[in-house]
């Protein structure tokens, strides 16, 4: 009987062959979904608006094959329906297929020319084709049959007639090897090994594994059925009820623990707990304690001093599923010498061969099973880790093919070779921007160090380094030391310190305390700001940056920012309240408290506003924090920064002054104790406004006044003439002229009052009013009530200096609180105050319809004269400006707050200047979008 | 905003026959941005006064701006002097205000017009440049100029005068049709701000106003150029919000260098002669035949680029494009890419290379990209010679890490042309004080020796060769006004 299905990768391209009238478009129909099918003949009507022209074949082609480009980048399986019947017209897709690591797979639909002939009979647009068609195409597919392998193809399904083709009801799908997305830990990822069965032995006890050595019993069986080793994993800590203290602990960075990291607690219990919930994967029976799993990421064997009792203790841990592990380069060669291939015996192969010399041929062909078996790489816990010996890129993971394998096992060089006579290797993590982590060893390094979200664990324990193991979810390295050195390096270990060292003494003086992915971030890439960006949030499902903005906001950050590792974040714009009905105003607190009330808030803080500029401040304790954190050298302890990513500072020596008297301010205060941190984000206001806006106060405010006040009289005065002269109407002109006159002396006294020149320091004042971040974590969690406390403590360090912002909270369902409220913004606003913020007792507040509004600004009568100008509550004015729309301004508000708070938490998870970069960046660019500056 | 005329002539009350308006009733006029009032605080047979009173709507002035330059205003065009200020405003309000007298037309009295009559003009306020300026502007013409000056703000003394005049005139003996024409086209000049409402008819007009006298005028090419800023203002208010206040990229990007450096206005000029046909007659007729220094820098880049005989060239912050045209006359250059961080910059250069009516083959030759040398670029790649004239010194000297890496490190051009001012040249400039750079965004200008160090230690970390040139007449002593480094790659 024939078989009814057909097996293949579940991603692969599928390459129908057979002659014109084969049924091929019915059977790929049948069997496939309608998208993954990409015809030749669909191609020719897409490009010809005829099916059959066959004149419009090499532009249908060209489409054909870049469909098909595009869904085997994306990784989709694809079918082709084409006659296939040449070779040449095949080659190009088995290329296609090779270039994007994808298997072919060819189906062949062998009918008889009659059937062909008949079917083709059958459709008025293929009567016309002759017979002859049909016969050399049958002839071609017959010369075809015994190159297909030749030529690439992995799996030939071969279905010889009719029957064999209409039996067929169904494709099954395969999974890669690779493909273990279900598998969501957590892990417990270890370096190349090398033979180090000691430290191996002590890197899985302080990860907390229980390891028992068993005499074996049964000599005989050995090899197959009792490795001598067993090893029970440690049970997936259980998550604590109470929450953590977010104080206590540093979240995101990765830590090197050398003490026993088992008693720790995780400070990642989000990645465990979700891993609970997500369930086991699949291998642990239910009822079963969830237990960790052990990844060894390749390189068991040579130069180390126990190959054969790694291969034990890791080939034990593999089949009874309590680990995982990728082939190294060392193992498949080892695999290689004991499949009878002639390979070198060097770099450490021999001690292997000697080691195994004693071991019983059961063992050794049980080691050639174990290694034959292993798979390239592995895709994890839903795609979001991916682990290989020597690491791969992103177009690979998930992928078979050749290259995919050697990447695995090889990386690539670069073609050179150093002054060790090793292979320069191409670094291809500096070029990673992956949404995977992929976590490698291959090369060993002195550290295991992050870079641009891939690291590498091989800290060279057989050179005498350390066995290193990542704590996955958690990103804790673990790590045990060498006991001794069991093979010379030929390069050591540190060679790229010492390269460094000796190329550019000066750069080696500063390079000590900046990382690699420091050195890394120096280099921004143009692709990963310009264009139309989607940048996901926490906050917001993803913010899009319009390319227009985009436009505008590379031209500011290139010629007016600061260097972008100083832009750790830039401040939302905020919207004002909806606009009063009230007479003689535009703003009023009552409409903040309503629709905080509205949207579900039952508490808001109320902070005076301070008429001065925006700033961030990001600041040091000394200049090595600047420079350990940010990898800033000889750039100061610190930078206050406006909202646009300037420096707030012209003047050096009293930028440097400040930033000394801010640090000492909270040193004096304790801060860099009390938060275990030695840098710190603020957001501020600076004060006075004239400190940065002088210029503008000076040709604008100032001129505006100036000119007011010096033409408003002599208005009157011609207007009293001629009032005089009863002219009618001169009156009325008259008493209007007037009523400017007295508004462009409010406005002068408007501006006035924000304006005290600036001579020394002693002139300067910082309000701080949100705490942002230290190290390893960011404030977001915090109320703002927690906030203004916890600055007001701060600022009592240096009260000349720093300013507390006075603040109230208000309980919206207690009216006469809230009436109390308001009248003290209505004081704050008699008195000349610019007015003040409202916001929701939650930094980040969530109601009714998602996230709210941060802030909103309720700003005072006078004060809007700098805004809205000197008569905006003259008769005719205010009626008409009281016909705006919030409606864009709060809209571009939470897209900011979500851009603005995912940029600092990207920061603080120590994640890579880029993607921190892209949050400030699409801050900047939203800012340059058309809304009412007023607002 | 006030203007008052005043005359002596008898009878004085003949004026509001000259002026078309009754002095017994105050009339209210739609003019554009508001109203004008037209009203006489004295009017006897000895002396009458009339008085022009522009009463602008600075909430209909913005909301009556509609389509997609009317989006997005940056704050200062909600405060403004704009209702205080006699600007091209009270040009179009004079116009429509005094039109017939304007055009010397009195029915009641037609031999009026031409009567030369003793006139006193008074204008609350005037904004301008400094307090020479209304003299310089109307002493020519036949007034007697006084001002009143106004402080910029009576409670801060140390800020000095503002920019506010109350103008004062008095002529002997001119037509009311010749004091209102030069109202009309020079109070604009003095102001010197930007009207929206005026198109480029309108400025044939002013044109128009002043054929008879502005060619004599001294100061004739001062005031063409000024209001000709009408039609070469561009406001990008996307990009304005993000400036701070910073002058906008289209003065940037033509370096002010040539002011500075030639003392005249002459490229400002040629820039009129190139937006407007119309005015072309008159701009040239104060053009100086000469080659700024800048021109003569490209030329020299240009040269330099031509005897390596490229096939594809970089113009890395090609601004308007200068150097582009020079490339584009080499038929040999296969490709030429130009980029510039500034998206008006890129505008100005489509236009001014006439990049939409190119044939097709001569456009595939030049390509125009936004982009910023402090972040890695793949389009870069590839190019046989790069130029950076007067590029560098734009930066912060701690960024020049990132643009090395960028240009030499990553996109890697055979040859590379940068190109700076030589500080040690500056002394000679008398306009610049010690330590002041030749352009406000200037980051840093170094002296020779700086400069050489700089482009040693790159080339030696990026395997290029390096050779120094100075650009310009040498002076002993100082060097060269400009200098510039030319890298070869040494594997090239």
């Amino acid at each position: 009987m024939p078989q009814d299905t057909l097996k293949v990768p579940e991603l692969s391209l599928i390459i129908l062959i057979g002659s014109t009238g084969a049924g091929k478009s019915t059977f790929a129909r049948r069997l496939f979904k309608p998208t993954e099918i990409v015809s030749s003949d669909a191609c020719r009507g897409l490009v010809a608006d005829d099916e059959n022209d066959q004149s419009a074949s090499k532009d249908a082609f060209e489409l054909l094959h870049y469909l098909v480009a595009k869904r085997l980048k994306r990784g989709l399986l694809t079918v082709v329906d084409a006659t296939n019947v040449q070779e040449e017209g095949r080659k190009p897709l088995v290329a296609l297929a090779r270039q994007y690591h994808v298997l072919p797979v060819a189906i062949v639909l062998d009918v008889p020319d009659a059937v062909a002939q008949e079917r083709n009979a059958q459709r008025p647009d293929r009567r016309h084709l002759g017979r002859h068609v049909i016969a050399s195409h049958r002839q071609q597919l017959r010369r075809s049959l015994r190159n297909l392998k030749q030529e690439g193809f992995r799996h030939i399904h071969h279905l010889r007639n009719v029957g064999e083709i209409d039996a067929i009801q169904s494709i099954t799908r395969d999974r890669l090897y690779n493909n273990r997305q279900e598998e969501t830990g957590p892990f417990d990822i270890i370096g190349d090994v090398h033979g180090c069965y000691e430290e191996l032995r002590a890197l899985l006890e302080k990860l907390g594994y229980q390891i028992t050595e068993e005499p074996i019993t049964d000599v005989r069986d050995l090899g197959v059925r009792d490795l001598g080793v067993r090893v029970v994993a440690p049970l997936v800590a259980q998550p604590s009820t109470s929450p953590p203290d977010p104080l206590s602990k540093k979240e995101g960075a990765p830590v090197l623990l050398l003490t026993d990291s088992t008693t720790e607690e995780s400070p990642s219990r989000t990645g465990a707990l979700s891993f609970l919930e997500r369930g086991s994967g699949g291998e642990v029976a239910p009822g079963e304690p969830l237990r960790r799993k052990a990844i060894f990421l390749g390189d068991l064997v040579d130069r180390g001093p126990a190959s054969p009792q790694v291969l034990r203790l890791v080939m034990s841990m593999v089949r009874d599923g309590s680990a995982l592990c990728v082939p190294g380069n060392h193992d498949i060669k080892l695999l290689r010498h004991l499949n009878g291939k002639n390979v070198t015996v060097n770099h450490g192969l021999a001690e292997t061969l000697a080691q195994l010399e004693p071991e019983p041929e059961a063992f050794k062909s049980e080691v050639r099973r174990f290694l034959d078996g292993l798979v390239s790489h592995y895709v994890l816990d839903g795609g979001k880790l991916v682990v290989a010996h020597a690491g791969l890129t992103e177009e690979m993971q998930g992928r078979g093919s050749g290259a995919v394998r050697a990447f695995a096992l090889f990386g690539e060089s670069t073609g050179e070779i150093d002054e060790f006579g090793l292979p320069v290797r191409y670094e291809w993590a500096r070029e990673y921007r992956g949404r995977a982590m992929v976590a490698f060893g291959h090369t060993p390094v002195p550290e295991a160090e992050w870079l641009n979200n891939t690291i590498d664990l091989d800290t060279g324990c057989v050179f005498g380094g350390r066995l290193t193991a990542l704590r996955y979810p958690e990103r804790e390295l673990v790590a045990v030391p060498a006991a001794q050195v069991y093979s010379e390096p030929v390069r050591p270990l540190n060679y790229r310190a010492l390269q460094a060292q000796a190329q550019h003494e000066l750069a080696a003086e500063n390079a000590p305390g900046t990382t690699a992915q420091h050195e890394n971030d120096d280099l921004l890439d143009i692709r990963d700001v310009t264009g139309k960006q989607f940048i996901e949030t926490r906050l917001m499902r993803g913010v899009t940056i319009r390319e227009d903005n985009a436009v505008a906001a590379l031209e500011v950050m290139s010629r007016f920012a600061l260097h972008p590792k100083w832009l750790l974040y830039l401040p939302p714009t905020m919207s004002p309240t909806e606009t009063s009905a009230l007479p003689d105003l535009l703003e009023h607190p009552a409409e903040a408290f309503d629709y905080y009330k509205r949207l579900g808030v039952e508490r808001v803080v109320c902070e005076e506003k301070h008429m001065g500029s925006r700033v961030v401040v990001v600041l040091g304790r000394d200049e090595a924090a600047i420079q350990r954190r940010l990898g800033l050298v000889g750039e100061g302890i610190g930078k206050v920064y406006t909202r646009t990513g300037r420096n707030f500072f012209t003047d050096a020596a009293l930028e440097t002054a400040f930033l000394a008297r801010l640090r000492d301010a909270l040193s004096t205060a304790g801060f860099w104790e009390k938060f275990d941190t030695d840098w710190v984000c603020l957001d501020a206001e600076l004060l006075p406004w004239s400190a940065k806006a002088q210029e503008l106060v000076k040709t604008q405010y100032a001129a505006v006044a100036a000119a007011a006040l010096a033409a408003l009289p002599q208005v009157e005065a011609a207007l009293t003439e001629a009032t005089a002269r009863q002219l009618d109407g001169a009156e009325a002109l008259l008493a209007r002229t007037t009523a400017r006159h007295q508004a462009a002396a409010h406005y002068a006294d408007a501006y006035r009052r924000y304006c005290w020149p600036v001579h020394s320091l002693d002139d300067l004042k910082l309000a701080p009013f949100h705490l942002l971040a230290t190290e390893g974590r960011t404030y977001f969690d915090r109320d703002h009530a927690w906030h203004m406390e916890t600055l007001r403590t701060l600022a009592l360090a240096d009260p000349s200096l720093l300013r507390a912002t006075p603040y109230r909270v208000v309980p919206l369902t207690n009216p006469a609180e809230v009436e109390a409220a308001i009248q003290w913004w209505t004081d704050l606003t008699a008195a000349g105050g610019e007015g003040m913020v409202v916001k929701p007792y939650d930094f980040i507040p969530q109601g009714k319809g998602g996230l709210l509004q941060p802030a909103l600004k309720c700003r005072g009568r006078e004060y809007l004269r700098i805004i809205y100008g000197p008569d905006y509550l003259l008769p005719g004015h205010l009626d008409r400006l009281r016909q705006r729309n919030v409606k864009a301004k709060r809209n571009l508000a939470l897209r900011e707050f979500a851009l603005g708070v995912e940029g600092l938490e990207r920061f603080v998870a120590g994640q890579p200047l880029r993607r921190v970069h892209q949050c400030v960046f699409g801050v900047l660019a939203l800012e340059s979008e058309a809304v009412d500056p007023r607002l | 905003m006030l203007l008052t005329i005043s005359t002596t002539y008898q009878p004085a009350t003949d004026l509001g026959y000259l002026l078309h308006k009754n002095p017994a009733r105050l009339q209210s006029i739609e003019v554009a941005g508001g109203q004008a009032h037209v009203f006489y605080p004295e009017a006897t047979a000895e002396r009458c006064t009339a008085a022009l009173l522009l009463d602008l709507d600075p909430i209909g002035l913005v909301r009556g701006r509609g389509g997609a330059s009317g989006e997005g205003f940056a704050l200062e065009q909600y405060v403004n002097d704009r209702p205080y200020v006699a600007s091209s405003f009270l040009s179009a309000a004079l116009s429509k205000a005094f039109g017939t007298a304007m055009n010397g037309t009195c029915k009641d009295k037609p031999g009026l017009p031409a009567q030369a009559l003793p006139l006193a003009v008074k204008v609350a306020v005037v904004s301008a440049p400094g307090p020479d300026w209304p003299s310089r502007l109307f002493e020519p013409l036949g007034y007697e100029v006084d001002i009143e000056t106004t402080p910029l703000d009576p409670t801060v003394p140390e800020w000095g005068d503002s920019r506010y005049y109350t103008l004062h005139l008095r002529h002997t003996g001119l037509r009311l049709q010749d004091v209102l024409t030069h109202l009309y086209v020079l109070l604009p000049v003095l102001d010197n701000d930007k009207h929206y409402y005026i198109g480029e008819h309108e400025a044939e007009k002013l044109l128009h106003r002043g054929g008879d006298w502005l060619p004599q005028h001294p100061e004739r090419g001062f005031i063409t150029r000024r209001y000709l800023r009408y039609l070469a203002a561009y406001v990008n208010p996307t990009l304005e919000r993000l400036m701070e206040g910073e002058v906008s990229s289209v003065d940037s990007a033509s370096p002010r260098m040539d002011e500075v450096e030639s003392g005249s206005a002459e490229p400002v000029q040629q820039q009129v002669a190139e937006s407007n046909d119309a005015m072309r007659g008159l701009a040239e007729s104060t053009l100086q035949p000469k080659t700024s220094l800048h021109d003569q820098r490209l030329q020299q880049v240009a040269h330099e680029i031509y005897q390596l005989s490229p096939k594809r060239v970089l113009d890395l912050g090609c601004g308007e494009g200068k150097l582009l045209r020079l490339l584009l006359r080499q038929p040999k250059i296969e490709y030429i890419l130009g980029m510039d961080v500034s998206h008006q910059a890129l505008a100005r250069a489509a236009q001014r290379l006439h990049l939409d009516e190119m044939p097709p083959r001569q456009r595939t030759r030049l390509d125009l990209i936004q982009g910023s040398l402090l972040y890695r670029d793949e389009r870069l790649a590839g190019f046989d010679a790069a130029a950076l004239v007067e590029v560098i010194e734009h930066l912060d000297p701690n960024r020049l890490a990132a643009l090395e890496a960028v240009v030499f490190g990553q996109a890697r051009p055979a040859h590379v042309f940068v190109t700076t001012p030589n500080a040690d040249y500056n002394q000679l400039f008398e306009k610049l004080n010690a330590g002041e750079f030749r352009h406000d965004d200037h980051r840093f200008e170094w002296s020779r020796a700086e400069f050489a160090a700089w482009a040693t230690a790159v080339a030696e970390r990026h395997g290029y060769q390096v050779r120094l040139v100075g650009m310009g007449e040498e002076v002993a002593g100082v060097g060269a006004p400009s200098q510039m480094a030319v890298f070869m790659k040494k594997d090239a």
